[in-house]
């Protein structure tokens, strides 16, 4: 017979008080292994979690990069040229310049070989009285695009209109009546109608456009000019002070204005978009880590509750199992039993159970710490349960179970081994 | 085999020290039953533990087997005793959980023994014990119990019996049983200390010694 043989059989017989003892280790080490699951399954999922996020932001930013690209290949964004000492604040309220430049401006800069120029558009722009229909009107002449000898022809964005015609805005050919063929007289000069506009909304409803040549007749500005507009500049922003550079270097006394254009404002909400999704990110991250904090600071303080407790309970137990065996003690002392052997008894049973105990708690405290950690059944192609499984954690709890359940067994093996059997025999 | 020369055993108690054992020297030689006899409390039970090497008496010397117990180190005197000396109660104090195979095979968790199961199963078998041989002490009738004490006592062959009220809680019977046994241990060379106050153990003891107030008092 072997110590072994009597731990087994005394252990069957006195199944209760084993069995509670198991339940305060596995109660132990099922709160360690369950915070420690838990906090695995919570980094798990913070990664889950950022990683997807990732993505999707990087999925997203990369749709909106292709939009812009296309957005600026399609729109590019508007510069307006004006006369270097046009006062802009009078620009902005009036939408026309007051100051002129050359027309051969435009053709200069067409030949420049400036490549992220598309269209030049000049035009004579200016509100004038209509004397024959007793109403204010922007004229606005125009002679079409002028074609940039360096680029690939494209095809025009704006029409120029004939010599002796006239295109009207929807307000005034609405008001007026008219068709298109139909005559009309503005500043003396007859005009036919040439093409009549679509509601736009904009000042361009109360205007007219005619031939820059005849407005430069008109309103007596020979060979003059007030704006230069450059149409689907096809450069980033970052490049556009060079642009602007590369202009004033090329017309010296002009000025360079940007328009608003959908692309860029396009762009900028869709910078904010990815701002944001990475601001969303950031949050997630500080969300994660406050929650896992939390968790932290709750598992630390129901561990030490568990373990203390449970190192209790078990010492209670085993107090109670060396006054029950006290008559056992004196007989196998009596029978030559050494003192050392029966501290080997009494801690063999508690390593007994602290190694039931710490594998019943450890499989308790993984899939309880599995469930509240997370709800993803897998993660990527494999099972949640596989990746949250760590077999240094179950060595571990293998080794701390039998640690605790030793040490809370300590003092009473102790005092089981140190009785003296005389007294026992005697007392019995 | 056993030598007790002038041995005192006091015990500090509420009224004072008692003497529990007072100047007590017996001889108990091989193949010798010898019995003490005396009413309850006069330190019979003391004088067996004293003798059996568990409880160190306060003067006087003790030899089993020529060696004496009390000058060896607390481990080697266990393992002393597991060698020389079997013991028998009058409570038997069988391990409850344990069967009576199991039992009687106690003995060889102090001094394992490789042929130890077939040792206990012939002392089983010996005691009439075979029916009953996966029983548990608690299923066992008390002259079972007291023969599973008895057959555990002699598992590692021991030269001295030590027993204290062996037939304390038997019936007429299994009383005359067992002093037969012991009467035929002494007769295979073996030395029985029995201490007891039921006077049939005359009938099968080589002596009768009388135990008063902790002192031997009368021999018959």
């Amino acid at each position: 017979m072997r110590i072994r043989h009597l731990v087994a059989k005394e252990i069957r017989h006195r199944k209760l008080s084993f069995g509670l003892g198991l339940l305060a280790v596995a109660l132990a080490v099922g709160t360690l292994v369950g915070a420690l699951t838990l906090l695995r399954g919570h980094d798990l999922r913070t990664q889950q979690i950022l990683a997807r996020k990732e993505a999707e932001t990087k999925e997203t930013m990369a749709t909106l990069n292709d939009d812009v690209r296309k957005a600026m290949l399609r729109l590019g964004f508007n510069l307006v040229i004006l006369p270097k000492g046009q006062n802009l604040g009078d620009w902005y309220a009036d939408d026309y310049a007051s100051k002129y430049m050359p027309e051969e401006y435009v053709t200069k800069l067409a030949h420049s070989g400036i490549m992220t120029v598309r269209h030049l558009l000049p035009s004579l722009q200016q509100k004038v009285k209509w004397p024959e229909k007793k109403r204010t009107i922007i004229l606005v002449g125009t002679r079409g695009e002028v074609p940039d000898l360096h680029a690939n022809p494209k095809k025009p964005m704006a029409q120029p209109v004939p010599r002796g015609k006239i295109v009207v805005g929807y307000e005034i050919h609405q008001s007026l009546g008219l068709s298109i063929g139909d005559k009309l007289t503005l500043l003396g000069r007859r005009f036919a109608v040439h093409k009549l506009y679509q509601e736009r909304g904009s000042k361009d409803d109360i205007t007219a456009w005619i031939n820059l040549e005849q407005a430069q007749e008109l309103l007596g500005k020979k060979g003059l000019i007030n704006a230069i507009l450059a149409l689907e500049c096809v450069c980033s922003w970052s490049g556009l002070p060079k642009l602007k550079a590369d202009i004033a270097r090329i017309l010296p006394d002009t000025q360079v204005v940007e328009r608003v254009s959908k692309a860029r404002i396009r762009f900028q909400t869709r910078l904010k978009v990815g701002q944001r999704a990475k601001e969303t990110i950031q949050a997630e991250k500080r969300s994660r880590a406050k929650l896992r904090s939390e968790r932290e600071r709750l598992a630390s303080v129901l561990v030490v509750v568990a373990i203390v407790g449970s190192a209790g309970w078990i010492a209670l137990l085993s107090l109670a199992n060396v006054r029950e065996r006290r008559a056992e003690i004196g007989v196998l002392r009596a029978l030559g039993l050494r003192s050392r052997q029966i501290l080997l008894l009494f801690l063999s049973k508690a390593v007994a159970m602290g190694l039931a105990g710490g594998a019943l708690g450890f499989l308790a405290g993984f899939l309880v710490g599995r469930h509240l950690g997370m709800t993803a059944q897998h993660i990527g192609a494999q099972p949640a349960v596989q990746i949250l499984f760590d077999p240094k954690l179950a060595l571990l709890a293998l080794v701390v179970a039998p640690l605790l359940t030793v040490v809370a067994s300590w003092i009473p093996a102790i005092i089981a081994a140190r009785q003296d059997p005389a007294d026992i025999l005697r007392e019995e | 085999m056993l030598e007790v020369k002038n041995l005192t055993r006091c015990f500090e108690g509420p009224a004072g020290v008692i003497r529990a054992l007072d100047g007590v020297s017996l001889d108990v030689a091989e193949g010798e039953f010898v019995a003490v006899h005396g009413p309850s409390g006069c330190g019979k039970t003391t004088l067996l533990l004293v003798a059996g090497g568990l409880l160190q008496p306060s003067s006087g010397q003790v030899t089993v087997d020529g060696e004496d117990p009390y000058r060896l180190p607390p481990e080697k005197r266990s393992r002393f005793r597991a060698d020389k000396i079997g013991f028998v109660f009058q409570q038997f104090h069988l391990v409850p959980y344990l069967t009576v195979l199991d039992n009687v095979a106690a003995p060889s968790l102090a001094k394992p023994e490789p042929n130890a199961d077939a040792r206990a199963r012939e002392l089983v078998s010996r005691f009439n014990l075979e029916d009953r041989i996966r029983h548990v002490p608690a299923k066992l009738s008390t002259g079972e119990r007291q023969r599973t004490a008895l057959a555990r006592a002699l598992l590692n062959r021991p030269k001295l019996l030590l027993a204290d009220e062996p037939t304390g809680n038997l019936d007429v019977e299994n009383a005359q049983n067992v002093l037969q046994y012991f009467a035929d241990f002494a007769k295979e060379g073996g030395a029985v200390l029995v201490v007891t106050h039921d006077t049939r153990a005359a009938t099968y003891a080589h002596r009768m010694l009388e135990m008063q107030k902790g002192m031997l008092v009368a021999e018959t």
